[in-house]
């Protein structure tokens, strides 16, 4: 039986299991949503703008580990989706965007709501097509699929002309993917893993330094295994919060670090994280890549350090940082390899070979702790993310939008699961945060998900509330509402005399009647003791909310590495 | 087969491609997109049906190099990357070069032509149009000679490349 191009889409996805899609139709794609009633174990969220489309399947995509979809029609429709797919790009997360695209005969013509899509997203997917053909159709989505999870995951964008769309033939789904070009290497090189094994017996100031290949691969539980048996201090990217426990349970059921924890490292990392790595003699890198917000300058950057590096990406090895043991691979894989040569040969005498070294951290960590102090009568932005914490049960998912909130929430919210986490770390996309928590909690009814953002950022895709509200979906939001775009202000502050030229946003709208208007519900807090009862009433609320917290308007992230310092020579206050 | 350039090194890489569309604009843009220079850029169908060959030149340091080598090996249609800086390997370049020629040049052009086993592939009263082949150094030094009896036009294919087959 001829299936016609659109009935084959909702087949294609059927295969690859989705169950949802992020979309916003138009004349291109209006077939599809044609077809899209007779399909209802595919849920349908109706975005209000394309860009949010895409960070949500971002977040859908990040909280779960499945592949994200969006769905949105040609012209406007899909270039708006360009910062959402950069954004994943950035991250490595898996994501499959379906744009609509004008007739074949038109293409080239400049026709009505035409763009070369494919050409635009060219530098920011990982791979892209455009389907000329019905009889490609179906090949082209499974490989989209498969290549969007595989490897080093990311975007694939498929554009889809209507005349396809409309288009009919035999439906047969590919059992495999050949692409004689791409052979990802997921096992590492076991001479690679003992050189890596002899070099980390010998260490005396070994640090490990995660990324967030930490946890795409769900190499977490083997990093917490390494740590522990070496007994080493453990660091993560940004992108890594969530892959080492920073929490743990003492014996009387109080939440402590985990003793090994240094926190993040970089240009607001802690003290500790950056003087352990600036100061140990191994540094082992595992899915991460190096990123100039970690290494600072980069000629500075570990200089005792013998480095090993895992990551599935052969790019991402020696880009930006020489490595002494590289090791192409999964991490998971590489981890539980690595750990099979560690159990079967202790380090004799750990504890004492160890204890000079998480002595001297103990020392950095009580010279310089994160700290601020909540007095006066105005709000800390950093008691607003400790009380978050505080009070969010452990599997609550926290986004970020970008700038000082997304730093304060890395600082001050302890992650201790791997996808609680979501972020955009490599693009640094402000208005990522809501549409991002809306992704996460269509995967997660049930849990408490919560976006951090600033009075700026939230208004990049504010309009997304409605998306919320609509579906029920009941995301929280909290606005570190400083009335200022608080970050480029800190470097101003710091590096530019304080010629605060276009950061002061003192015209906002009012953030609890604007909750209203879109039918959630809007709370504020003006003074530190407000806080606490405000957050315990947003999250006994199965609506959607947003809390604006007027906070200290001149605070700023500490510790801080200047842009272009080594990342030992941080200001502290 | 490198020489020194004020940037680095001169490296001659080839690229097996799958001949979809956009596979070329994929090779171009990650060099522009990333900073990498091309110098030269050839391109075409192979004797495989579906697959076609880029003979690149670009310049850049050892680091450099290995970043496009990975860089061009991460893209979903390239199959092979060859990179020439250890094996030994042929390269040739063709260019067609019109040039002026008058009574009293003729001769002189014909005789450059001879020694540099060219051809003159087209004649008019005042030109004549010369097609050599060879490696960079004799395409410099053909321009070389003929440019100062007169060049007008030239049109040079850049480079292809191939390893050499092994001896035994």
């Amino acid at each position: 039986m001829k299936l016609t191009g659109a009935q084959i889409f909702f087949e294609c996805l059927k295969k690859e299991g989705v169950e949802v899609i992020f979309g916003f139709p138009g004349g291109a794609v209006i077939d599809i949503y044609h077809e899209m009633p007779k399909h209802p174990s595919i849920r349908h969220i109706l975005v209000r703008h394309e860009q949010g489309a895409a960070h949500m399947a971002d977040g859908y995509a990040r909280a779960t580990g499945k592949v994200g979809v969006c769905l949105v029609t040609s012209g406007p429709g899909a270039t708006n989706t360009v910062t959402g797919i950069a954004t994943a790009y950035m991250d490595s997360v898996p994501m499959v965007i379906f744009t609509g695209q004008v007739p074949t005969p038109l293409i080239g013509n400049d026709a009505f709501q035409e763009v070369d899509i494919v050409g635009i997203t060219r530098p920011c997917t990982k791979h892209n097509y455009l389907v000329k053909d019905v009889n490609d159709l179906a090949r082209i989505i499974r490989e989209a699929f498969y290549l969007a999870r595989s490897g080093r995951p990311g975007p694939v964008l498929v554009d889809l002309p209507k005349d396809v769309i409309q288009a009919s033939t035999e439906f047969r789904y590919p059992k495999t993917v050949h692409l004689r070009g791409y052979k990802p290497t997921v096992d590492p090189h076991q001479g690679q893993i003992h050189r890596a094994w002899d070099l980390l017996k010998t260490a005396k100031r070994p640090v490990l330094y995660a990324g967030g290949g930490v946890i795409i691969s769900s190499a977490h539980k083997e990093l917490l295994r390494l740590a522990e048996m070496l007994r080493a201090p453990v660091t993560t990217t940004l992108m890594g919060l969530g892959g080492f426990p920073a929490v743990i349970r003492t014996e009387d059921g109080q939440r402590a670090l985990h003793p090994l924890w240094l926190g993040m490292l970089g240009m607001h990392g802690t003290f500790r994280a950056n003087m352990a790595v600036q100061n140990c003699d191994v540094l082992f890198a595992i899915g991460a890549r190096f990123d100039d917000r970690v290494t600072g300058k980069i000629s500075g950057f570990a200089p005792k350090a013998k480095i090993i590096h895992i990551d599935v990406d052969p790019t991402s090895i020696s880009k930006n940082v020489l490595v002494d043991i590289p090791i192409v691979g999964d991490c998971k894989k590489a981890l539980q390899k690595l750990n099979e040569l560690v159990e079967k040969e202790p380090i004799p005498n750990l504890e004492e070979l160890r204890a000079p070294w998480l002595e001297q951290i103990r020392q950095w960590k009580e010279t310089y702790p994160l700290a601020y102090k909540q007095e006066g009568e105005t709000i800390k932005p950093q008691y607003v993310v400790e009380k978050i914490f505080e009070l969010a049960p452990e599997d609550a998912i926290i986004t970020t939008e970008v700038g000082q909130n997304q730093m304060w929430t890395a600082q001050y919210f302890h992650f201790t699961k791997p996808r609680t986490l979501l972020t955009s770390g490599g693009l640094g996309t402000m208005g990522y945060g809501l549409p991002a928590a809306i992704g996460a909690q269509v995967a997660f009814p049930d849990r408490l998900v919560i976006d951090v953002a600033g009075d700026g950022s939230i208004q990049m895709n504010i309009q997304e509330m409605m998306t919320a509200v609509c579906h029920e979906l009941p995301v929280k939001v909290a606005i570190l509402n400083n009335r200022f775009l608080g970050m480029v202000r800190q470097w101003q502050e710091l590096f530019y005399n304080k010629n605060y030229c276009a950061t002061c946003l003192d015209a906002s709208p009012d953030f609890v009647k604007l909750a209203d208007a879109y039918g959630a519900v809007g709370l504020r807090a003006t003074k530190p003791e407000e806080v606490e009862p405000v957050l315990r009433e947003a999250f006994s609320t199965k609506r959607p909310v947003i809390m604006d917290f007027w906070v200290n308007p001149e605070e700023g992230v500490y510790p801080m590495v200047p842009a272009g310092k080594e990342i030992s020579e941080m200001l502290l206050v | 087969m490198s020489m020194t350039r004020q940037n680095g090194l001169r490296h001659t890489i080839g690229v097996l491609v799958e001949n979809q569309p956009g596979v070329l604009s994929r090779v171009a843009g990650l060099f522009s997109g990333r900073g990498f220079n091309i110098e030269s850029l050839t391109v075409a169908e192979t004797n495989e049906p579906g697959l076609s060959r880029i003979t690149l030149v670009t310049t850049g340091d050892q680091h450099i190099l290995e970043q496009i080598i990975k860089q061009l090996n991460k893209l979903i249609n390239v199959i092979k990357v060859y990179d020439f800086r250890d094996t030994e390997f042929v390269e040739r370049e063709m260019a067609l070069i019109k040039v002026r020629a008058e009574q009293h040049t003729r001769a002189e052009v014909l005789r450059i032509v001879d020694i540099f086993r060219a051809k003159v592939v087209d004649v008019s009263p005042h030109f004549y149009t010369i097609e050599v082949t060879g490696d960079d150094g004799k395409i410099q030094a053909i321009l070389e000679l003929l440019g100062q009896i007169g060049i007008v036009e030239v049109a040079r294919t850049g480079k292809a490349a191939l390893a050499r087959a092994k001896k035994h």
